[in-house]
């Protein structure tokens, strides 16, 4: 294991008992309860949880970044290097934020000032903290936007926030944290916000950074992958505790708390084909205002009993490795029996549904135009955005199709086309034999359904459960009279896993993968053969997120439901899908069945794609050979003449630049649109 | 941003021919006649001829298009027309009358930018403390008091206290600047009262919109101190809505100068156009209605600038 090599054993921060209550009108919240928890000198620490399980809390309030007002933190001890945090003054904190202890936040796009220049922002903390002047200041803003990989970096200096791409942004944001050479960086969830090829990339820098310059990175992360492929330790929260900590190597191997082997198992994998249904950990966390005594996990937990009214202790020791703790009394029946915690594989799953034959959607050469105005001075000009451009494909009764990219690749424009909730700009939709226009989608669309990426928004505030899901049975007259639609209520209720009493609640009251389920029962009611379904689970905690996804192949068994899934998450797709589409600005790149894409993908994006998502382990994560694009993704407004990926492909030659590759077969079911595919296999 | 000023002062001319031709037909549409009004004050009795024959002299018998050509012909030149009253040109008088209410306002903005940036930040910086809930009742005071009954209530107080008001002779702010800025401190105190409000309460609630942004909490993990956390990285960014309000405001500015020149006696254009409207001078109303269109319209230019200049994304949208 490599957590050793190359890392001063001494303990840079050392926390003890760290607890931070909010009070808030409902009562006060213990966010972080009891937390303790060592960083080493130089060592890359991951934080993993769910939302709401404290990780952010925790780095804020080491930082003492939290609001005074609401927020109440105590500690035994933070020892950060040598001195106890505790008895720092106001000022001698606001010396060492930004100095010896740095920050990089979530949202690159806000996290940087948008009235300030890059520059300026860099140069902050070094004439606050090192009292350089400005000449000094700006030849090391300049070094440090070199060190974290921005060309040009005299220019950029003088930009501001708005001229940069996201994950620019999170590089200069990067470059801040890095300016006065702390001695430790907190990362909190730096790569969410972006597309998984920048992910690599920003992740990548992070670790080198570490390495070379011998920086402690504290990564707080939702996302088990990332926790595989760059922690050397790792602390699991859960409501407000560190529930297991220890070598990333010795918890992926051997979880020995029943929540991580849940978030462990409930992931499907990039790396491997199904293995049948997802494992999900039942309910939703406890709410913090009143948590549960003794175990938090007891009520989701597969194996708990009287024991766990107790309260766990917080460092036992995995008889494993002195350095792997646990805070859970059933320890030794988790690592015995962690294949089979959650059920065991049930190999009738193992395959997807049968599909049937039949063509149900049928696209061809679909085109999504949009048309915007570009100010040049005084003039203008318009410009179509190619969001979709002539993009052909099948989809059978029964199947589910995956269509994966980045931000920006069309997914999400092509649903909508098909859809016709944007006119198509060219092309032709066929949908159970009838070629859709303008006239007939009207007819169509009970048989064509969609659910969107983000539950909190999608449904309407101010009208009870009962009401969304019986309003498109009222105006597609599917019952007659309120009664029978009442009941047709209460069956898609309990058919998407809630209770008919739900019907009375409004949105706010249920949660995120509650209103998920909503969204789907609103779509079912209408008994659709089709349903697009855009991003549905990645506004999702993973637990929940498997429960949505077993939802969905659950329906799919029982209706023969057909699903487009748009999705950036490759793994998601791979799990639930018959065939996949990639798609690249506008384009596809390749379309062929799921396992043939997955283990032997023949286009250039599509393996950078694969190589640039983290696989949850780390034995496989740290012999694996990867090729990281590149540059970001280019401008939709001004797309690469020839083939739009030539700008990053490391097998592109002159010819890419001026010819666009066809979408041509390679075997039956797989079709790739390069023109150095021969080479590339 | 040399350009983009450019560009926005081009915008101005149609919005100002836009204006020109409302006015001119909008105070056509009022009732009365203020040749047989003028008539009536000079001799007593007129027959419908003598007007008529003063109408025609006057241009006011020609056809409304001819009328509206002559208008619009006059406008780029600077003539406005001459004052059916007085029967001199009113750009003469305004010009007479405009600079008192030129200082008045400016006087007024910069009273009530004085007042309201303490208060606002105050409030914002304390909020939920006695001092934020003090400039809260001060501000709603603000609003909700009409400037003219201020402007009163300011009288009854110095007459009640001083004993004594101001002098009603305007001195010259550029022979005796300090008694003319004493002269002018409470007609300008009465207008800008609500303006100060607004501002203030406006500036309070984007301070602490902004100092919930993310970058202010970049800016804290920095390790910056807190003055330059709250006034580099929250104040430039507040300031963008509060200019916008300041801008919008000067217009509800001039309507609060007609009642306040009445109720403090100040021969500004906000008295005079008080008398327009009682003669029913219509040349004279249109050309004050323009006059302070066009103010209303140049604060607004200022506006979008200094909004260009404070926020880059603006400048660089080309």
């Amino acid at each position: 294991m490599s957590q050793t090599i190359g890392v001063d054993s001494g303990i840079l921060l050392d926390v003890e008992d760290l607890a931070v209550e909010f009070e808030t009108a409902a009562g006060s919240v213990r966010a972080v309860d009891n937390v303790s928890f060592q960083v080493r000198k130089g060592e890359f620490l991951a934080v993993v949880g769910e939302s709401g399980c404290g990780k952010s809390v925790t780095a804020l309030s080491l930082m003492r970044l939290l609001p005074k007002q609401t927020a109440r933190v105590s500690a035994k001890k933070i020892m950060f290097d040598g001195v106890d945090l505790n008895n720092l003054s106001e000022r001698e904190m606001r010396s060492l934020r930004g100095q010896h202890m740095s920050m990089i936040f979530q949202e690159p796009m806000t996290s940087l000032n948008p009235v300030l220049t890059i520059g300026d922002q860099i140069t902050e903390p070094l004439i606050t903290h090192l009292r350089m002047d400005r000449a000094a200041a700006d030849a090391r803003a300049a070094e440090l936007l070199e060190m974290v990989g921005i060309p040009d970096p005299k220019r950029r200096l003088n930009q501001y926030p708005h001229q940069f791409s996201g994950g620019m942004r999170q590089r200069a944001m990067i470059a801040i944290g890095l300016a006065c050479e702390p001695k430790l960086i907190i990362a909190d969830e730096p790569t969410t916000a972006l597309d998984v090829t920048i992910q690599a990339q920003i992740l990548e820098l992070l670790k080198d950074i570490s390495d070379r310059l011998g920086i402690a990175v504290v990564l707080i992360t939702h996302n088990l992958g990332v926790v595989a492929a760059y922690a050397d330790r790792v602390n699991v929260m859960y409501a407000a505790r560190i529930i297991e900590r220890g070598p990333a190597a010795a918890i992926f191997s051997a979880p020995a708390h029943p929540y991580t082997v849940g978030l462990m198992r409930s992931v499907p994998r990039l790396d491997k084909p199904r293995v049948g249904r997802l494992a999900t950990i039942e309910g939703m966390p406890p709410n913090l205002i009143s948590p549960p005594t003794g175990c938090r996990f007891r009520d989701r937990c597969p194996i708990a009993d009287e024991e766990c009214l107790n309260e766990p202790l917080s460092v036992i020791v995995v008889p494993t490795s002195d350095d792997h703790q646990v805070a859970c009394w059933k320890r030794d029946a988790v690592t015995a029996g962690a294949k089979t915690l959650y059920g065991e594989d049930d190999p009738r799953s193992v395959e997807l549904v049968k599909h049937g034959d039949e063509t149900l959607l049928r696209v061809s050469g679909l085109k999504q135009y949009f048309k915007t105005t570009i100010r040049d001075g005084f003039k203008t000009h318009n410009v179509d955005i190619k969001a979709v451009d002539d993009i052909s494909f099948i989809v059978r009764s029964g199947e589910t199709v995956g269509l994966v990219g980045e931000s920006g690749c069309g997914k999400t424009s092509a649903g909508r086309a098909i859809l016709r909730l944007n006119d198509p700009s060219g092309g032709e939709v066929e949908f159970d034999g009838k070629l859709l226009d303008k006239n007939n989608i009207a007819a169509v669309r009970a048989d064509m359904q969609v659910i969107f990426q983000d539950p909190f928004s999608s449904l309407n505030p101010r009208m009870k459960i009962g009401q969304i899901l019986e309003e498109p049975i009222k105006v597609h007259k599917l019952r007659d009279g309120k009664q029978a639609r009442l009941q047709r209520v209460s069956e898609l209720l309990l058919q998407v896993g809630l209770y008919p009493y739900m019907a009375d609640r409004y949105p706010h009251e249920l949660s995120g993968g509650q209103r998920q389920r909503v969204g789907i029962a609103r779509a079912l009611a209408l008994e659709p053969k089709l349903i697009i379904c855009d991003e549905p689970v990645s506004a999702l905690d993973v637990s929940v997120q498997a429960q949505i996804m077993n939802l969905l192949e659950d329906l799919q068994r029982d209706l023969g439901l057909a699903y487009v899934f748009i999705a950036h998450d490759l793994a998601v797709v791979r799990h639930i899908s018959h065939r996949v589409i990639v798609m690249y600005l506008g384009k596809v790149m390749e379309i062929g069945n799921s396992n043939e894409i997955y283990e032997n993908p023949k286009h250039p994006y599509t393996k950078a794609l694969l190589d640039a998502a983290p696989i949850p382990d780390p034995e496989i994560e740290r012999q694996r050979v990867k090729t990281i694009l590149e540059g970001d993704i280019p401008s939709p407004l001004d797309p690469p003449a020839g083939c739009v990926f030539s700008t990053r492909c490391p097998l592109v030659t002159d010819e890419c630049k001026t010819k666009i590759p066809l979408l041509t077969e390679h075997s039956v079911s797989h079709s790739v649109a390069c023109i150095n595919v021969r080479v590339a296999i | 941003m040399l350009k983009y000023a450019a560009k926005r002062f081009l915008l101005v001319i149609p919005t100002l021919i836009s204006v020109a031709v409302l006015v001119f037909f909008l105070v056509r549409v009022v009732p009365g006649d203020v040749i047989e009004v003028k008539l009536q004050g000079e001799f007593g009795d007129v027959t419908p001829e003598q007007v008529y024959k003063e109408r025609l002299r006057l241009g006011l018998e020609d056809p409304i298009h001819i009328q509206f050509a002559n208008f619009m012909v006059g406008l780029p030149q600077g003539d406005l027309g001459i004052s059916l009253v007085t029967e001199r040109p009113v750009m003469h008088e305004i010009g007479d009358r405009i600079g008192v209410s030129i200082e008045l306002a400016l006087y007024a903005t910069l009273l009530s930018v004085l007042i309201a940036f303490p208060l606002g930040i105050g409030s914002a910086l304390y909020r939920g403390t006695w001092f934020d809930y003090l400039i809260r009742v001060v501000t709603i005071g603000g609003l909700a008091v009409p400037s003219f009954w201020f402007g009163m209530l300011i009288i009854m107080a110095l007459l009640a206290t001083v004993g004594t008001l101001p002098s009603l002779d305007l001195k010259s702010i550029f022979e005796e600047p300090l008694a003319n800025l004493y002269t002018l401190f409470w007609p300008a105190l009465s207008v800008g009262y609500r303006y100060a409000a607004v501002i203030a309460r406006m500036l309070r609630s984007s301070i602490l919109e902004v100092l919930s942004e993310d970058y202010i909490r970049t800016a804290r993990a920095k390790g910056l101190f807190e003055r330059v956390v709250i006034v580099k990285h929250g104040l430039r960014n507040a300031l963008l809505p509060t200019i916008t309000v300041v801008g919008l405001e000067f217009a509800f500015l001039i309507g609060g100068l007609v009642v306040t020149e009445q109720v403090f006696n100040i021969n500004g254009v906000g008295k005079m156009f008080v008398e327009a409207v009682q003669y029913n001078d219509l040349t004279m109303l249109q050309g004050l209605v323009l006059v302070v269109a066009s103010s209303f319209v140049v604060i607004n230019v200022i506006v979008d600038l200094l909004y260009a200049a404070l926020d880059p994304r603006i400048r660089f949208k080309s």
